[in-house]
């Protein structure tokens, strides 16, 4: 059963849900990511994901064979979203059944956790100033160009 | 202020003990000299070929722009020294022809460690330690202390790094800068060069995402390229396309696979650079 997946539309999540019921689960844990209106103290308006979906799906299977291994959960599926997403839209939905809901908490936390660090997925912000950026790329760039020019400027 | 950096590759050898002119091998259906000025215009601009003034005729230099040699004595002293004379205030980034393990990795890093205070930024040999003169980024404030130091009998431009401030860098590579000065060399060079990346030049698929995309212009493309490495690619799409994120950000992926970014890149393979993930 492939357990994660990229939407394109609104995430059904009774849907998903259902694919995690099972009669020996005494317990079900999930984690809805959502659209903000603000990011690092600037005013977003939308966001636009974008996947390397072949390698994502690779990665996402993995972390969610991961969180298996580590928890003894008996189901677990993300589905993330890609495209244009509205403030309110949800962004990203994990799911997870186990015997007791401890585990269930414990792998939901893991599974977004590693998502967020691991899968190649990007995100493209547009502020309420007119412009945008990809989070995590555009600052570390300037903070790369930023430390080239202060390097010169103390060698040259 | 960093003075500008111009390239230089010396070309002006006497190629004596490979008995055919060292310039004109082939690797891979391309000369040395061809080979090395492309890859040093990846980085640097202009780029020139210094040649004995008996050379300047010769139709394999010809295409390129040309310094002659204006000052006397010999070996690649001369050729530098020619530069500093032709223009003074720049920065000469210096590279022998017969370097064909150089790759842009290499370039990239001793262009990024340059160190303009001191009068020549360079790689230490991986074999005895002592600095490689002609890989080389030799500043304006060594022209002079080259023309005093060959007055007083000095011909040796590594003898001249290991008395004057240079910066000097720990090799990167191990054979990146092993030159080819006999058959046997070239023979083994070219084996080598073989089993490193087996056809060349090779067509590589490139996928762009994400703000990779957006500095592409492009969402992918077929390329025919002599990188051997994901990290040379890197090195050259980011002289093309001025990617403004370091390499060290981001991460590669080989055949829809993350990779190391010192693998072999073979005919075919298709490359995705990876910056910085953002899920959730």
């Amino acid at each position: 059963m492939i357990r994660f997946r990229f939407a394109r539309v609104a995430i059904d999540t009774a849907a998903a849900r259902r694919e995690l019921l099972d009669l020996g689960a005494g317990g079900y844990a999930s984690f809805e990511g959502w659209v903000r209106d603000h990011n690092e103290g600037r005013e977003v308006t939308r966001l636009e994901y974008e996947a390397f979906e072949e390698l994502a799906v690779k990665e996402g299977e993995r972390i969610l064979e991961e969180a298996a291994q580590r928890f003894p959960i008996k189901h677990a599926q993300c589905i993330h979203r890609v495209g244009a997403l509205a403030l309110g839209d949800m962004a990203v939905w994990v799911g997870v059944s186990s015997v007791h809901r401890g585990e269930s908490f414990d792998a939901c936390r893991f599974i977004i956790d590693e998502v967020k660090h691991r899968v190649p997925i990007w995100k493209k912000e547009h502020y309420r100033s007119g412009d945008s950026g990809w989070v995590n790329c555009e600052r570390c760039a300037a903070a790369a160009h930023d430390h080239e020019h202060a390097a010169s400027s103390l060698t040259g | 202020m960093s003075a500008p950096l111009y390239g230089l590759i010396l070309a002006g050898g006497s190629s004596s003990r490979m008995k055919r002119d060292k310039a004109a091998l082939l690797y891979r259906g391309k000369s040395q000299l061809d080979r090395a000025f492309e890859l040093a215009a990846r980085h640097v601009n202009p780029v020139f070929v210094s040649v004995r003034a008996s050379q300047s005729g010769d139709p394999s230099r010809t295409h390129r722009p040309l310094i002659l040699d204006s000052v006397a004595g010999e070996g690649p002293m001369v050729g530098i020294r020619s530069a500093f004379e032709a223009h003074p205030n720049v920065a000469w980034l210096v590279l022998a022809c017969d370097l064909p393990f150089l790759g842009d990795a290499a370039l990239s890093c001793l262009l990024a460690e340059r160190d303009s205070n001191a009068m020549a930024t360079a790689y230490r040999s991986a074999h005895d330690g002592l600095p490689e003169p002609l890989c080389t980024v030799w500043e304006p404030r060594a022209a002079a202390a080259l023309a005093a130091y060959q007055a007083a009998g000095g011909e040796c431009p590594r003898k001249f790094l290991m008395h004057h401030p240079a910066r000097l860098l720990e090799p990167v590579d191990p054979k990146a800068l092993d030159n080819v000065n006999t058959p046997e060399e070239y023979a083994q060079a070219l084996g080598l060069l073989d089993s490193r990346s087996p056809a060349n030049p090779m067509q590589l698929k490139i996928q762009y995402f994400a703000v990779m995309r957006e500095q592409a212009g492009r969402s992918e493309e077929t390329l025919e390229t002599s990188a051997a490495t994901p990290a040379d690619l890197y090195s050259e799409l980011k002289a093309r396309y001025g990617f403004t994120l370091p390499r060290e950000l981001l991460k590669v992926a080989v055949n829809s696979e993350f990779s190391a970014w010192s693998r072999r890149l073979g005919p075919g393979d298709a490359v995705v650079f990876i910056p910085p993930v953002a899920g959730g």
